[in-house]
């Protein structure tokens, strides 16, 4: 069967990723039919109901999932495609309580437009009463038009199957959060985040850059039990009298904060096992001394010779870095790696955010390692900068290959990179152009 | 700092990690506190794999429990007494807090600090 998933407008490099994250932890068979990241509207293909409700329920980036009753680049087409899709099923809705809605993507329509829209599908024959709260369907009609131009060049009719975890960003908005510092991650991608990396009831996450706890309490939401720690002291103690544990107490989630501790993750005292389900990193990288502390000019020339011995990155095995004294940040990143592949059990996830270039606008590498496998890789941009979230799956050691991915190889593996390239362009191009109009389907 | 924790924790100096006398570290004055959360099964029978029984072991007769089932319980929870296992490791592993106290390598000797239940790793220069 096919469903539309509407998104939200925002953070789109996000949306494929967390939807397929999702549909991966469930275990789900997923199939894009059309995706485009300038429209809010996806189709996938999903074996059931069920199915498409479990990875809905719980995304953020969505607003909702519907049956797909049809599509069409017109209105007569759109009512060919639904008699064809569900003439079968329209008996099955009779006599319920109901309600159509329209959600016209950059367009508006008069009420009595709208009227007319809903009134050309009385084919449909409902009987049931119209009733505008909690009906038991909701029937959507999407359309998508180009700036300025009245008709829709696309549109689709939907039955609702839920809506998403989208409402609980009320609950945990910053601006309601007690303890919070200037680099708090805001809510919505820290929610995303816990998506990406598979949070869920009984698993055992980390995060050793915890600061005020949004990724940990992000990952509680979904159920995992969460762990953080500092190497700042002030971050884990919190002061006047709030901190991360009262964090927790405000979101009624004390039940899934095991500790936190402080501690520097070059000199980590968690015993050497695999004993992860899943890590959130932030790491500092000091945005606001304007991302000078990255790197000289040739950082990323300087990386690129870096040795890997027996799985291994050699400087890890012959340098020894004081914590106090700074250290590259392509060095942070390999340690952190480092330490996914030794402490994540198999099949454990790490996402990692990292800004996506230096202050020489010069791209700062992806970072791998031969124990993790790169599952996405999203792009969250600025007005001058942008950073992204790479997403890594802990491999089976007997599915490790002895010598590390190249870059250029993973370059080439599908739509990530794609993805990267062309924001990269226009984020060197500044920003300048506006978006390109909505494409056919 | 739970007990649970606890049994993840080591020397945070990087020659005694691979020392079996630096794991478990060893509690000095410790002060206890019992602080009731949720019952949560599944995450206890999933983490049990990853807990190391011996160290749990001796943590806990350090603190002066002596109750514990001599091997790992396999983490099942059908049978009431199987449910009054887990049920005893939620009491000991998730509810039982180290509040004040220090916990010992026993390799290098060093002393981490607890302070209202946060534990502080970071070393001093000599040790890193
Ligand atoms: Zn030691």
């Amino acid at each position: 069967m096919d469903y539309l998933v509407r998104f939200v407008q925002l953070h789109e490099s996000f949306r494929k990723a967390e939807l397929e994250a999702l549909a991966d932890l469930y275990g789900i068979n997923m199939d894009f039919l059309h995706y485009d990241q300038y429209t809010p509207h996806c189709i996938v293909r999903l074996p059931d109901e069920n199915a498409a409700r479990k990875i809905a329920a719980r995304s953020i980036l969505s607003k909702g999932i519907y049956e797909l009753w049809g599509s069409g680049a017109t209105y007569a087409e759109l009512h060919q495609d639904v008699k064809h899709r569900t003439s079968n099923l329209w008996h099955l809705y009779r006599s319920s309580s109901f309600k159509f809605e329209i959600q016209a993507y950059q367009a508006k329509r008069s009420l009595a437009e709208q009227d007319a829209l809903i009134q050309s599908f009385r084919y449909t024959g409902f009987e049931g009463p119209i009733q505008l709260k909690d009906p038991e369907q909701t029937f959507c009609i999407f359309e998508e038009c180009q700036w300025g131009v009245k008709e829709p060049t696309q549109v689709y009719l939907g039955r609702l199957v839920t809506g998403s975890s989208r409402p609980i960003l009320d609950t945990y908005t910053l601006k309601k959060r007690k303890y919070l510092s200037t680099t708090s991650m805001d809510s919505e991608l820290a929610l995303v985040t816990a998506n990406l990396t598979h949070a869920n009831p009984g698993k055992l996450f980390y995060d050793p850059f915890a600061g005020t706890g949004s990724f940990p309490i992000a990952c509680a939401h979904f159920g995992a039990m969460a762990m953080g720690s500092d190497i700042d002291g002030r971050a884990v103690r919190g002061k006047h009298g709030v901190n991360t544990l009262t964090n927790f107490q405000q979101y009624h989630l004390v039940d899934r904060y095991l500790d936190g501790f402080i501690a520097d993750l070059t000199h980590t005292p968690l015993r050497t096992a695999r004993i992860l389900d899943g890590i959130i990193c932030d790491p500092p990288y000091g945005v606001r001394e304007g991302l000078k502390v990255l790197g000289s000019k040739d950082g990323g020339k300087k990386k690129k010779e870096i040795h890997w011995i027996d799985g291994k990155a050699a400087h890890l095995q012959s340098h020894y870095i004081p914590p106090k004294k700074p250290y590259s940040f392509a060095a942070m990143l390999l340690d952190i790696l480092e330490f996914g592949a030794v402490y994540l059990v198999d099949g454990g996830r790490l996402s990692l955010w990292m800004p996506t270039a230096n202050d020489e606008e010069v791209e700062l590498e992806m970072p791998m390692h031969p124990c993790l496998e790169i599952v996405s890789v999203c792009v969250q941009a600025f007005n001058k900068w942008s950073r992204r979230v790479l997403t890594y799956r802990r491999l089976r050691d007997e599915d490790v290959k002895e010598n590390p991915p190249t870059r250029q190889a993973k370059q080439e593996e599908g739509s990530t990179a794609n993805d990267l390239n062309s924001f990269r362009k226009r984020y060197f191009e500044g920003f300048k152009e506006p978006p390109p109009p909505m494409k056919e389907v | 700092m739970k007990l649970l924790t606890v049994n993840f924790l080591t020397c945070a100096v990087k020659g005694c990690k691979g020392s079996a006398a630096s794991f478990p570290l060893h509690f000095e004055d410790a002060e206890l506190e019992q602080r009731e959360i949720g019952y949560n099964p599944t995450f206890l029978s999933n983490i049990l794999p990853r807990l190391d029984w011996d160290a749990i072991t001796t943590t806990a007769l350090e603190l002066g429990f002596t109750n514990l089932p001599a091997t790992k319980p396999d983490g099942s929870f059908e049978t009431a007494d199987e449910h009054k296992v887990m049920r005893d490791l939620h009491t000991l592993l998730m509810e039982t807090e180290v509040v004040q106290g220090k916990m010992v390598c026993r390799n290098c000797g060093h002393a981490y600090q607890i302070k209202e239940g946060i534990a502080n790793f970071l070393l001093p220069n000599h040790l890193v």
